[in-house]
């Protein structure tokens, strides 16, 4: 069975208008299209855009568990951009945790004004590296800027997931999500954007000195 | 055909609970449905406008929640169903409507959604509205999750009809906005004829006999909440402690008990029917413990009226305690969560807390406090409103006299922060910064020298600052009015309103034109682009200056998301690493430092200004603002 633990904790985190909302519902439909019980929580609300975003997944063959995972238990996470994903492994993290990251950074208006630094993005990878069991990562909005819109990153991070086989999703069932999801117009520049996520994503190793730990499967 | 308007019994659905609310409704056969936007209710209406032609039903974004409630009250009194939706903020507007439809009752079934904020997400307060169902002798369901959304709001409107009385439904952030698997149900085919019976006019007047006939209706209510499969109890025959919880505390009681592995001590004792109180059906559990947790949000609601119906009974009853927000065991404000819930219990156990790796938490925390910057809210790259903060702060320093900002409801709301450069200085209810401002414009003659200016957004004017306009010409005030029109209700979800042109269907709808209604209710009235900067700046300091009286500046630009969905960029812009001087420029970086645009980037290893072509609109505004002439833009 895919499921390693019942329920099974996700946590996809970004910035307000990175997709995530779309991302945590397409990824719930194909769960659901898979069999399984979904409970998903989201925060947004009052202009949330430039903002913190997180959505909730619980993943459960049984029942509907809280919309919101209890500290430390999240299983695996999606984050779209750096310093998110470190600030969610604060409460949520736990030595066996599993995170796909979008490497590329959306500056904060704090930085922007100079009243705080952005961190060298090599060394939040870093830390979420040692605070993760294993770490697959990904430029997911060079990808869709490339392809001419950085709206399409979410959708290149739900290939990586894919690729990277923590969750039992795969192509047809992202598919047949989408094509109820999305306006048919964007199809092939969706379906594009998976599966280049599913090419690019890459899991990066942990230095020689944890590896024991890391190999632990 | 989306699976809300799907007659597929059986089938399974991910739904967030808004839309379950709106698929019980459908299964409830509604015909008309009407609300005003306001998170995190305003997808139960969005929804509905979404399936309101495919299925023959009336589905209205009203101007206000007042107007909405009444006009699915109309649907009710004709015979039909009707559904009405808000956020808490909406039913302080919407009751002064509810408090008489109460005493003439309804016949149609007619529920009335209300979706709480608890700690305040995406509100000014965190009110708990469940207070005016007490208020008003109104029965109040409770849905704990997405699928209880969906059954209890179907079960509602026979509730309602049964009984003649609107039912309240109210709901939080946490329902409203999660999602999961929904069950379907039917869809009805039929409908009645809608039809005012004049044997039965609904004259609130004379209230007694009708106060009493309401007390009649919620008597029955009660004893029908008696045998509610909303309300069970789950745990042993004499547990050590009992969690009383409602809606989302149901979710995170049940999680704790888990985590915690106390499902033998502890047990549970859920309520759907929060008001009237099943009180047989509580006193017969109230036996099995002596010790109580209340576990609910936001206000101890369940906690205060469960202790009255104890008190009134404690003779039979014996001793017992009771642990809630009154007794410190759960904050008495903000949001629920597993934690919190998880620690009450260990405390009133007196077990071991399980805690998390703890060294892992150490590192990962100071990792956080080393290396991750604060991300505050800011306006969306290309908002008009940080440019018509940009002209208010550039005008009000020019004008010197300390002219202050009166503020109320919507994305401009952020004037208050950095994004708008502080300059919004009252922030309470909708339209109430026009309202302040009729108060502070009759100031002068007690020696106010300061100039008054108030902010209002498209939307919250059609909604309530209509009449404080109408006020401050009447009465003779001195303002000056901003409406940031971007021609929408952006910060809900982009809903139509009166002034756009289109109906919640998409349907075509005659405009009403915000400058002809200011100029009709007595104000001088301009427009100006917000995105040309001189212009709004140069406009807003004549006006602050002008003769005594209201004057309206309408600050035109459409939001840039919506505009963002339709057409392409309006300019590339691009900073030229050649001109830009960086920190030796002597502009004390204002296009980052001081303008703080999120697409407008600080490239610390160049130290020079950036464009983030992830996140730039291109609304081109702050090509303007650079004194290097570095930041170009280009028709794009």
């Amino acid at each position: 069975m895919f499921l390693t633990k019942d329920p099974f904790n996700v946590i996809i985190g970004g910035v307000g208008g990175q997709g995530n909302v779309l991302a945590s519902q397409i990824l719930g439909e194909m769960l659901i299209a898979k069999g399984y019980v979904i409970t998903i929580g989201e925060t947004y609300g009052a202009s949330q855009r430039g903002g913190s975003v997180m959505s909730h997944l619980r993943i459960s063959e049984r029942e509907p568990f809280s919309p919101l995972i209890p500290e430390g238990q999240a299983d695996l996470l999606i984050a779209l951009e750096p310093v998110e994903g470190l600030r969610i492994l604060g409460p949520y993290g736990n030595p066996k945790i599993m995170t796909l990251l979008n490497t590329r950074p959306i500056h904060p208006i704090d930085v922007i004004s100079g009243n705080a630094t952005y961190p060298e993005v090599s060394r939040v990878i870093a830390k979420i590296q040692e605070l993760s069991r294993r770490v697959w990562t990904l430029n997911a909005t060079e990808i869709a800027l490339e392809m001419g819109n950085p709206i399409f990153s979410n959708i290149v991070m739900l290939g990586a997931l894919s690729a990277i086989k923590v969750l039992p999703i795969d192509r047809q069932v992202f598919e047949s999500v989408i094509r109820d999801l999305l306006p048919s117009r964007t199809m092939d520049e969706n379906m594009r954007a998976y599966e280049r996520g599913e090419e690019v994503v890459e899991e990066i190793k942990k230095p020689s000195l944890c590896q024991t730990e890391g190999s632990v499967d | 055909m989306s699976s809300i308007a799907q007659n597929s019994p059986g089938k399974v659905a991910l739904l967030m609970g808004n839309e379950a609310i709106a698929r019980g409704a459908l299964e409830a056969g509604v015909k008309v449905c009407a609300a005003y936007p306001g998170n995190p209710s305003s997808e139960i209406i969005g929804t509905l406008a979404g399936v309101a032609e495919e299925l023959g039903l009336h589905v209205e974004w009203s101007i206000n929640e007042k107007v909405a409630l009444e006009v699915a009250a109309a649907a009710s009194l004709a015979g039909l169903r009707g559904l009405c939706a808000m956020k808490q903020n909406g039913l302080n507007v919407a009751s002064d409507f509810l408090l008489n439809l109460n005493l003439t009752g309804c016949r149609g079934g007619l529920v009335v959604v209300v979706a709480d904020d608890p700690a305040g997400i995406s509100s000014s307060n965190e009110e708990d509205s469940r207070i005016f169902a007490k208020l008003g002798d109104l029965p109040l369901l409770e849905p704990a999750n997405f699928q209880e959304a969906k059954e209890m709001t179907r079960e509602a409107f026979d509730l309602s009809e049964r009984l003649g009385l609107p039912v309240m439904i109210r709901s939080v952030t946490r329902v409203s906005h999660a999602r999961g698997n929904v069950t379907l149900d039917e869809l009805p085919q039929s409908s009645p004829k809608p039809g005012f019976d004049l044997s039965q006019p609904r004259l609130a007047f004379p209230p007694l006999p009708n106060h009493k006939a309401l007390h009649e209706k919620f008597e029955k209510a009660r004893k029908m909440f008696e045998e509610s499969s909303f309300n069970f109890y789950r745990g042993p025959e004499k547990p050590d402690l009992m969690v009383i919880t409602s809606g989302s505390g149901y979710m995170y009681s049940r999680e704790a008990m888990i985590n915690l592995k106390v499902e033998k001590r502890v047990a549970i004792l859920k309520l759907g029917t929060t008001w009237p109180l099943p009180e047989e059906f509580l006193l017969r559990h109230l036996r099995r413990s002596e010790n109580f947790l209340f576990i609910e949000e936001v206000d101890p609601f369940l906690e205060n009226n469960v202790k009255e119906l104890f008190a009134q009974n404690c003779f039979d009853l014996g001793v017992k305690r009771f642990f809630g927000k009154a007794s410190h065991t759960v904050p008495d404000v903000g949001e629920l969560n597993p934690e919190i819930v998880t620690s009450a219990i260990q405390t009133l156990l007196n077990i071991r807390s399980i805690s998390r790796d703890e060294d892992y938490s150490r590192r990962a925390h100071e990792a956080i406090a080393g290396l991750v910057p604060p991300r505050a809210h800011s306006f969306c790259a290309g908002c008009p409103h940080r440019a018509t903060y940009w002209a208010i702060k550039t005008a009000l320093a020019l004008d010197g006299r300390d002219g202050f900002v009166l503020g109320d409801i919507g994305c401009y709301s952020l004037g208050m922060g950095p994004s708008g450069f502080s300059q919004m200085k009252t922030l309470h209810a909708m339209g109430s910064g026009t309202g302040l401002a009729c108060g502070f414009g009759q100031l002068e003659r007690f020696g106010l020298e300061q100039p008054v200016v108030a902010v209002c957004g498209d939307s919250t004017f059609y909604h309530a600052a209509m009449p404080a306009l109408a006020n401050a010409y009447y009465n003779g005030a001195n303002f000056l009015l901003l409406l940031l029109d971007n021609s929408a209700t952006a910060m809900t979800g982009f809903q139509p309103h009166p002034g756009t042109g289109s109906t919640a269907t998409g349907g075509a709808a005659p405009v009403i034109d915000l400058k002809a209604i200011c100029e009709v209710l007595g104000a001088r009235v301009e427009v100006v682009d917000p995105f040309d900067t001189d212009e709004a700046v140069e406009t807003i300091l004549r006006l602050i200056r002008m003769e005594r009286g209201v004057k309206v500046l309408i600050l035109k630009k459409e939001c840039a998301l919506v505009s963002g969905k339709r057409q392409k960029k309006l300019f590339q812009v691009e900073v030229d690493q050649g001109r830009c001087l960086g920190e030796a420029c002597g502009c004390n970086r204002l296009c980052t430092r001081i303008f703080k645009c999120p697409g407008l980037i600080w490239d610390q290893t160049a130290g020079k200004a950036h464009i983030d072509e992830a996140i730039c609109n291109g609304c081109g505004v702050c090509a303007g603002i650079c004194p290097a002439s570095a930041i170009r833009k280009e028709a794009a």
